[in-house]
Formats: structure tokens, C-alpha cells, sequence
């Protein structure tokens, strides 16, 4: 019992570190370059190579290779650089449009398919009433009876 | 019942025409400083935001240096001309703190360690604030780097030079803002 004890206690100790870096993985300077503006070029910096790109580069590796996760070197580029450093758009002024054209854009799309959608079902008949009016039973009966004549 | 159908398109294609024109319209250059100054007319600074102080804590005005002639100079160790340019600065700085004035530095979208080590590197003496992301310097129009802007001694814009400065731009400039009494 107590061997089952220090065994369970001893993998729970193993296995802490290795949940704790799940919990907060390393940062890598390529998954957060995509996230982050160079600040001259106004482009991400993934695809930016001008001198501040490089720069802002080489803060990010420094901080990293200080062992700092994702978000403390998120938190410390908008210490150095300001928000306008991640590529996010804050949420006033002419940058809330980038939140509000793709929202509108969405609730207009999800209107336009419940209004087709509920356009197609009152077109379509209702099970048990028939799909033809009489003439054009009759005239479908006609023709079939030709057929198997 | 064709114009029914046709409104909202319409009315979301004057929308869209009227987003693009206001995003043109912010984004644009402002000359006013440019020319104001040409013309030899003084004007108020485009704004006096306390900015963050390179190297110390708290934040710092150019309005704090009312009474001097003040040559503020935008620069960036990332930009070669601004270094180029860094030793006539300092230079200029020598001269007008011996005179009343001082030269204030403005760097810009940089993190603090990089311009310290620039500021050791060219020996400078002269005060820098901190214009974290350029939304200062866009205030004043600014175009590129570097840029200086001589503001006299009531704190009135009095020249702008949109590139490198040049040691006649500086002896014909300043001397006779020097000259004037506060």
C-alpha cells in the first residue's frame, strides 16, 4: 500500500513539469511573428523586412530566449512599442470597424439563409397533399399511358 | 418594385464609398507645419502630449522647455541617415545649451535597451522622449526620418526640415531664434 503510495507520488511528480509546459508552452519567435505589426511598415511581421522589423525581431528572440511565454512577450512588446504593436485592432476609433464590418457581414449572412431557407420551405408541397394541380395529373397520366402503349 | 430591390445596395455601396474616403482622409500627411513655416509665420505646436522619458521614469513635454530655443530631433538607431545625422546633433546641442536652448530627441518606434545603446554610442547629452508607436511624430506631419522642428523660445513651431539637417540649414536657423528674447 504505501509502495503504491510513493509510486503514484513519484510519477505525480514526474509528470507536473511536463503538464505545467503544457499549460503555458514556449514561445517561438515564428508563431508570434505572424501576430505582431512591424510598426513602420505597417504590415505583419512575418513579411516584413525593413531595419524596425529586424529590430522588433530581436526583442522578441531576446525575450524568448529569456524563457518568457507567448503572451508575457505579447505583454512586453505593447510595454516597449505600444498596442498598435500586436496585429489586433483595438477596439476604438476607425480600428472598430475591422470588429464590426465581419460581424454585420455575419449576421447579414446568417439573415439571408434563414430568409431563403424559409422561402424554400413554403415553396415546397406539404407531405400528403398532392405535388400536381389536377390538369397536370391528368395530363402526366396521358402521357405515361402512352408510354406503355 | 426594381428600386425595392435595388436600395440596399445601394445604400451599402455609399457606406463602403464613405468608410474608404474616411479611412483616406486620417491616414493623409498633414502640411499645415510645412506651409505655415515657409511662409516664415510661427505656429503652435501640433500637440503637447506628454511623452514617456528615454532612460528615467515618469513622462516629459516639449512644453516643459518653454522659455529655450528648442531643435527637436526625430530619430531611430534602426535609421542610417538618423545616425549619420546624430553627431551634427549633438553638436548643435553643445551650442545651444551654452545659449539658452537645448536640443530635445524624439525617438521613435523602438524599444528602450536599442536607443540606450545608441544614445552611449554617439555620447549624447541631450534629453530624449519616447514616441513608442509614431503617433507623436504623425501629429507633425512627419513623412520620414530623421526630422527636426525649431520651436522658439514662446514655444511657437518656427522651422521644419522634413530630412537630415546640414550644418548651414542649423547656422542659419538658429542663431537669429537665439537672438529673441523670451
Amino acid at each position: 500500500m504505501t509502495r503504491a503510495l510513493l509510486t503514484a507520488l513519484l510519477a505525480l511528480l514526474l509528470l507536473a513539469p511536463a503538464a505545467a509546459a503544457a499549460a503555458a508552452p514556449r514561445a517561438s519567435l515564428t508563431d508570434i511573428e505572424d501576430e505582431v505589426m512591424c510598426l513602420e511598415c505597417g504590415t505583419a511581421l512575418n513579411v516584413s523586412n525593413s531595419e524596425v522589423a529586424d529590430q522588433e525581431r530581436e526583442f522578441i528572440a531576446v525575450l524568448i530566449a529569456q524563457g518568457m511565454t507567448k503572451r508575457q512577450v505579447k505583454d512586453a512588446l505593447v510595454a516597449e512599442y505600444g498596442p498598435r504593436v500586436l496585429a489586433e485592432p483595438s477596439d476604438d476609433g476607425f480600428e472598430l470597424t475591422a470588429w464590426l464590418v465581419p460581424l454585420l457581414g455575419a449576421l447579414g449572412a446568417l439573415a439571408l439563409v434563414t430568409f431563403t431557407a424559409r422561402r424554400w420551405r413554403g415553396a415546397r408541397p406539404v407531405d400528403g397533399e398532392p405535388a400536381l394541380d389536377a390538369e397536370d395529373a391528368r395530363r402526366l397520366d396521358a402521357e405515361l399511358a402512352a408510354f406503355d402503349r | 418594385m426594381r428600386a425595392r430591390a435595388y436600395w440596399p445596395v445601394t445604400v451599402a455601396a455609399a457606406l463602403l464609398v464613405g468608410l474608404l474616403a474616411y479611412g483616406l482622409t486620417t491616414t493623409g500627411a498633414d502640411t499645415t507645419l510645412d506651409s505655415a513655416t515657409a511662409k516664415g509665420e510661427r505656429v503652435d505646436p501640433p500637440t503637447a502630449a506628454s511623452l514617456p522619458v528615454l532612460g528615467g521614469s515618469g513622462s516629459g513635454s516639449l512644453a516643459d522647455y518653454r522659455g529655450k530655443v528648442v531643435l527637436v530631433n526625430v530619430w531611430a538607431s534602426w535609421c542610417a541617415p538618423c545616425r549619420d545625422e546624430l553627431p551634427l546633433i549633438q553638436k548643435a546641442h553643445k551650442m545651444l545649451s551654452a545659449r539658452g536652448g537645448t536640443v530635445v530627441g524624439i525617438d521613435v518606434k523602438e524599444n528602450s535597451g536599442a536607443a540606450l545603446e545608441a544614445v552611449d554610442e554617439f555620447g549624447l547629452t541631450f534629453p530624449n522622449l519616447r514616441d513608442r508607436d509614431g503617433s507623436f511624430v504623425r501629429e507633425w506631419g512627419q513623412t520620414g526620418y530623421p526630422e527636426n522642428y525649431v520651436i522658439d523660445r514662446e514655444g511657437r513651431v518656427a522651422a521644419v526640415r522634413r530630412f537630415p539637417v546640414t550644418q548651414k540649414w542649423l547656422d542659419e536657423t538658429l542663431p537669429p531664434l537665439l537672438e529673441e528674447s523670451a
